[in-house]
C-alpha cells in the first residue's frame, strides 16, 4: 500500500489516526467514482479538468474466490441458450453444473447493449459488484467495455478449447489477440416475415413498404443493424467511407416510413413478442431469432432473408466484469462452451452463427441438414455473395452523435 | 401525523395552561418519535435529491463521452426544455386526460359503493383493490395481449371499421387508457372514503328542503366529497405525469412521454446523465408548482 512509502509517525495513537483518515479518504473516493474525479479537481468550474486516463494505470483485479465459492453468474440476451420447455432448464448448462460442480446461474438480463451497459456502468466504474461473472456484449460495446477497463483479462492457458475459435474471429480490432473476450455467437441482421401473410416474396427493404404491411413492421433498436441495412439499400458501403450525411439519409427514410405508418415500433429484443402475438408480421430482425420463433410458434412460415442490398454480421462476446470474484469459474464455463459437441448443441437450438471450429462436424452427426445451414455455418463465399458486412468501430464522438440522433427518431 | 397527535394528547397539548415543568419533560418526545422518519427522508429523499440536482449541473469532458465533471452548467436545463418540450406537453396532456377519465369512471363507482351497494360493498371494494395483487407491469403487458391486432377487441373494431389506424396498441389512446386503468384505484378509494364518511342526514335534509336529486347532489353531496376528489386527482395525476411504462408498452415512438426521455437519456444515450437529471428536476418542479396552484384554488381544509 502507498502509505508505506512515507515514514509513519512515531506516536502509535497519531499513526492510527493517520491511517484511519487515509482509509476513509480511499473509500469515499471509490464510492463517488468517476464523477468525483472531476469534482475533486475543481468545484468552481473554469476549464474542464484533465480527463480520465485511458489505459495507463494498472488495473487491480479483485481477489479470486473461485476455488472456495463454486458459483458463476451469467447475464445473457433472450433466446440465446438452449432451453427445454418441458423441464424449464438449460440442458447444456445443467450438464456443466453436473460435470464441474460449479453452480451456474443464468439470467436473460440484456435487452439491448445500451440499456444494459448504462445500467451496470456506474457500479463497474465505482468497482462495486454487479452480481454477474459473465456478461455478453456486441463487438462495438465490447470495444467500449475493454477501452474503459471494465473487463478482466482472461487467461488463455486455462481455456484450452478457446483455440477452437474460428480463425476469422481470433484477432479482432477491439481486442487484439482476444485477451479480454471470447465470442459467444455471431449473427446476421436481415428481414424476417411470415410468408403466408404477405402476397409477394420479400427480397429487399423496398418490398417492405407495401399497404398490406402497413403498421405491421417492427425494426431493431440497434442502429448498427437497422440504420446499416437501410444505408446498404441506399447503396452505401457500410464498412467505411461514409459520414453523417449518409447516416442521416438513412435515418430520414426510417422516420418517413414511421410517419407514413409502415413501421410500427422500434424495439429491442422484445420485438419477438410482437411477432409472436401477430401485431407485427415483418421486420428487421436477427437471424437466429426467426428460427426460435419458428419453433416457439410452431409455424414454419417465418422466413429470414438477407436483403439483396446486403446484411450485417456482428458478434456477441463473453467477458468477465472487472468486479467479478469468480474469474476462474467464468473461464471454466467459457472453456466448456468451446467444446465442439457442446457448441453444436447450442447452435442447433439458437441457430446463430457458431464460432467454434469442429461444431459443424459434431452437428452433422445428429442433424446433417442443419449442419449445412448457412445461418449457422456460413461459408466465406456465402458472406461475400450476399454482401454481408460488419459495421465499423466508431470513434467515441461519432458513437455519441449517432446514438443521440437515433434516440430522437425513437421519440426520446 | 394526526395519529401522533391523538396518541399523546399531553405531549402535543396546546400551549398555555399546562405547568411549564411538566411540558419541559415531555415536549421532546414527539420530536424523538419523528427521528426515524426524518432520518429515512434525509437519507432516501433529501440526499438523492441533492445528488440529482448536482448531476443536473454537471458538464461533460470534451471529447470523452460518458465522463463528467462538477460544474454549474444551466444549459442542461435549457436543452432539456427546448429539445423535449413535446414530450413534456404530452406527459401533462396524457396525465390530465387520464385523470379526467379516471374521475368520470371512479365517481359513479365510489358513489354506488358508498350509498347503493349494500351487502355488495365489500366485494366491490375487493374488486377495486384486487389488481394490486399482481404487478403493475404484468397487468400492462396483459393489456397488450388483450388489445393485440388479432385479439378480440381490435378484430371486432376492425370488422366494424371503427379503427382508423387498424390497431389499438401503439396509439396515444392506448397510452391514455393504460394510464387511466392503472391509476383508477387511486381515484376510487379516496372518493369512496370521503363519500362513505359523509353524513346521510345532511343529504336527507336536502330532500326535506324540496331540492331535487340533482340539486342535492350538486350542492350537498359533491361538496362533501371534494377532499376525496382532490386527493384522488393528485394521486392520479402526479404518478401518471411521471409514468413511462404505459407509453413504453402501449404507445408508439411518437407518443413517448417525458419519463421515457429520462429513461433513454439515463440508460441509452452516452453522456445523457446531466440532461436526464435536469429533466427529472424540471418535471418535479413543474408538478410541484401545478399542484400548489391547484390545491390553493380547490383545496379544502383537509386532504381526505
Amino acid at each position: 500500500m502507498a502509505p508505506l512509502r512515507r515514514r509513519p509517525p512515531a506516536d502509535p495513537a497519531v499513526r492510527d489516526l493517520v491511517r484511519a483518515a487515509r482509509s476513509a479518504q480511499l473509500s469515499r473516493r471509490s464510492l463517488l467514482g468517476t464523477a468525483a474525479l472531476g469534482g475533486a479537481a475543481s468545484l468552481a468550474a473554469c476549464a474542464p479538468p484533465t480527463p480520465p486516463s485511458g489505459g495507463a494505470a494498472a488495473v487491480q483485479l479483485p481477489q479470486d474466490v473461485s476455488a472456495t465459492d463454486k458459483v458463476v453468474r451469467w447475464a445473457n440476451w433472450t433466446a440465446y441458450l438452449d432451453y427445454d420447455e418441458d423441464t424449464k432448464q438449460y440442458p447444456t448448462l445443467e450438464a456443466f453444473i453436473k460435470e464441474t460442480g460449479i453452480k451456474a446461474t443464468y439470467s436473460e438480463d440484456i435487452e439491448d447493449n445500451d440499456s444494459y451497459f448504462n445500467k451496470i456502468a456506474p457500479q463497474l466504474r465505482a468497482k462495486q459488484d454487479i452480481g454477474k461473472d459473465i456478461f455478453v456484449f456486441t463487438d462495438w460495446m465490447a470495444n467500449r467495455v475493454i477501452r474503459e477497463q471494465l473487463a478482466q483479462p482472461l487467461e488463455i492457458i486455462r481455456m484450452p478449447n478457446a483455440s477452437n475459435l474460428l480463425d476469422s474471429l481470433k484477432d479482432v480490432s477491439f481486442d487484439p489477440g482476444r485477451n479480454y473476450s471470447l465470442t459467444w455467437q455471431s449473427g446476421f441482421a436481415g428481414i424476417g416475415y411470415d410468408k403466408t401473410k404477405v402476397s409477394q416474396e420479400i427480397k429487399s427493404l423496398d418490398d417492405l413498404w407495401t399497404p398490406e404491411l402497413k403498421g405491421r413492421i417492427v425494426v431493431l433498436s440497434e442502429f448498427r443493424d437497422t440504420v446499416a441495412l437501410v444505408m446498404q439499400s441506399q447503396g452505401v458501403d457500410i464498412t467505411g467511407g461514409w459520414g453523417r450525411t449518409q447516416f442521416e439519409n438513412a435515418v430520414n427514410l426510417i422516420e418517413q416510413k414511421m410517419s407514413e405508418g409502415y413501421i410500427r415500433r422500434i424495439k429491442g429484443n422484445s420485438y419477438l413478442e410482437d411477432l409472436k402475438s401477430g401485431n407485427a408480421i415483418a421486420g428487421i430482425v436477427w437471424s437466429g431469432d426467426l428460427f426460435i420463433l419458428r419453433a416457439e410458434t410452431e409455424n414454419d412460415n417465418w422466413q429470414f432473408v438477407i436483403p439483396e442490398s446486403g446484411g450485417t454480421l456482428w458478434s456477441d462476446n463473453m467477458m468477465v466484469p472487472i468486479t467479478s470474484t469468480h474469474r476462474r469459474n467464468a473461464m471454466t464455463l467459457m472453456n466448456y462452451y468451446y467444446e465442439p459437441a457442446v457448441a453444436a448443441e447450442v447452435a442447433a437450438w439458437v441457430n446463430y452463427v457458431c464460432p467454434v471450429q469442429g461444431a459443424q462436424e459434431e452437428l452433422a452427426k445428429s442433424d446433417p441438414e442443419l449442419a449445412e445451414s448457412p445461418f449457422i455455418f456460413p461459408s466465406a463465399e456465402y458472406i461475400k455473395d450476399n454482401n454481408i458486412q460488419g459495421f465499423p468501430a466508431l470513434s467515441p464522438q461519432d458513437d455519441q452523435a449517432y446514438s443521440a440522433i437515433w434516440q430522437k427518431v425513437q421519440g426520446n | 401525523m394526526s395519529a401522533l397527535a391523538h396518541a399523546g394528547p399531553a405531549g402535543g397539548a396546546p400551549a398555555g395552561d399546562t405547568p411549564p415543568q411538566e411540558r419541559q419533560g415531555r415536549s421532546w418526545l414527539p420530536y424523538l418519535l419523528l427521528v426515524p422518519g426524518a432520518l429515512w427522508l434525509l437519507v432516501f429523499f433529501v440526499v438523492p435529491l441533492v445528488q440529482l440536482f448536482s448531476v443536473s449541473l454537471q458538464s461533460q469532458f470534451p471529447g470523452y463521452p460518458g465522463y463528467y465533471y462538477r460544474d454549474v452548467n444551466f444549459s442542461n436545463y435549457l436543452s432539456a426544455l427546448t429539445d423535449f418540450a413535446p414530450q413534456f406537453g404530452r406527459s401533462l396532456l396524457f396525465a390530465g386526460l387520464a385523470t379526467f377519465f379516471a374521475f368520470c369512471l371512479a365517481y359513479p363507482l365510489a358513489y354506488a359503493m358508498a350509498f347503493k351497494a349494500g351487502r355488495w360493498r365489500n366485494i366491490m371494494l375487493i374488486a377495486v383493490i384486487a389488481p394490486f395483487f399482481t404487478s403493475f407491469i404484468l397487468r400492462t403487458v396483459a393489456w397488450r395481449q388483450i388489445l393485440a391486432d388479432e385479439g378480440p377487441v381490435a378484430s371486432t373494431l376492425n370488422a366494424l371499421h371503427l379503427l382508423p389506424g387498424g390497431h389499438i396498441t401503439e396509439t396515444w389512446a392506448a397510452v391514455v387508457a393504460g394510464l387511466t386503468y392503472n391509476f383508477l384505484p387511486f381515484m376510487v378509494l379516496p372518493i369512496y372514503a370521503s363519500l362513505e364518511r359523509a353524513d346521510h342526514r345532511v343529504i336527507e335534509a336536502g330532500g326535506d328542503l324540496y331540492a331535487n336529486g340533482f340539486t342535492t347532489f350538486r350542492t350537498v353531496t359533491l361538496p362533501m366529497s371534494m377532499p376525496g376528489v382532490l386527493a384522488g386527482t393528485l394521486l392520479t395525476f402526479i404518478p401518471a405525469a411521471g409514468d413511462y411504462v404505459n407509453a413504453d408498452l402501449l404507445g408508439a415512438d411518437n407518443t413517448k412521454m417525458v419519463g421515457n426521455v429520462i429513461e433513454s437519456q439515463f440508460f441509452k444515450v452516452l453522456g445523457g446523465f446531466p440532461v436526464a437529471a435536469a429533466l427529472s428536476f424540471t418535471l418535479m418542479a413543474l408538478i410541484l408548482a401545478m399542484v400548489f396552484v391547484y390545491v390553493r384554488r380547490f383545496g379544502t381544509e383537509e386532504l381526505v
